[in-house]
């Protein structure tokens, strides 16, 4: 038999959706808006796991562009080094669902920005990479953004284990996965496994929320 | 006595925020602070007076993603 390569039709694929989450999350999750800040480790799987889990809108903030060193735990292909994060994801999440709604700034994000690139933006995943950065991003957006919920990571170095990666409620509006210890400073590496764990953390978390459950 | 993280702390009177925070080892670009249910901007930790009874929660970043 061969492949189908036909492209499937907004229907179908809303349809597939359906039958595997039920209707009513499935017009939720296809009505909900999640920006993702960062494409790294845990951004560039969170994306594809709410792609995959059917919510309609993603928002993608990165600067940078894919590198070599980037593919031992990030989404990313060899066909894709030298692309803006920004961009390849955007193929890879086309792949996914080609009517997915994207919007994408390739930009560095900083205090002065933040509040701009976000302005419309209910949901927040934090996946940067630096422990200075995280806190820049929360502070600012949760201090002027009186309405905002993030989710956000600290802690999935090394090759510790699993069980030692949570979800907690750290804020009213402020979600953190991760073991919160097991940092980059200490020259432990970051592999797919703990990295992925953490951002399928964040991305189960960030579903909870659009579907009305706030507890952990 | 102040609750930080769950825990209590003996407050000292006139002690801000930022004192806090130094007294207990954090380091201020790796945080966000939560102050009685609110987040409290960095610009305001020195002039935030701690008062019997406050409730903070100090979450601090490491580095990876």
């Amino acid at each position: 038999m061969t492949g189908q390569k036909r492209k499937p039709s907004r229907e179908e694929i809303r349809e597939s959706l359906r039958k595997r989450h039920g209707e009513r999350t499935q017009r939720v999750l296809e009505n909900s808006k999640v920006a993702v800040a960062g494409l790294g480790g845990l951004g560039s799987h969170v994306a594809v796991m709410l792609a995959r889990a059917g919510v309609g809108s993603l928002h993608l903030i990165d600067f940078d562009r894919v590198d070599l060193s980037n593919l031992n735990r990030q989404e990313y292909w060899i066909s894709q080094l030298g692309q803006y994060k920004t961009e390849a994801m955007r193929e890879i999440l086309l792949e996914i669902n080609p009517y997915l709604c994207l919007k994408t700034d390739t930009v560095r994000l900083d205090e002065q920005n933040i509040l701009e690139i976000f302005e419309e933006d209910p949901i927040v995943c934090e996946a940067f990479d630096r422990a200075e950065n995280k806190a820049m991003l929360i502070n600012t957006l949760l201090a002027g953004r009186k309405d905002v919920m993030i989710v956000a990571a600290s802690g999935m170095a090394g090759c510790h284990s699993s069980n030692t990666i949570q979800t907690v409620q750290k804020m009213k509006r402020l979600y953190l996965c991760g073991d919160e210890k097991s940092g980059i400073e200490e020259g432990e590496s970051l592999m797919a496994p703990r990295v992925t764990i953490c951002a399928a953390h964040q991305a189960n978390m960030i579903i909870r929320l659009l579907l009305g459950e706030t507890k952990v | 006595m102040i609750r930080v993280n769950g825990e209590e702390f003996p407050l000292r009177s006139g002690m801000n925020v930022r004192e806090l925070i130094e007294e207990m080892d954090f380091d201020e670009t790796k945080i966000a602070v939560e102050y009685n249910g609110e987040i409290l901007p960095k610009s305001d930790y020195e002039k935030t007076v701690l008062k019997e009874g406050d409730v903070l929660e100090v979450v601090s970043f490491v580095g990876g993603g």
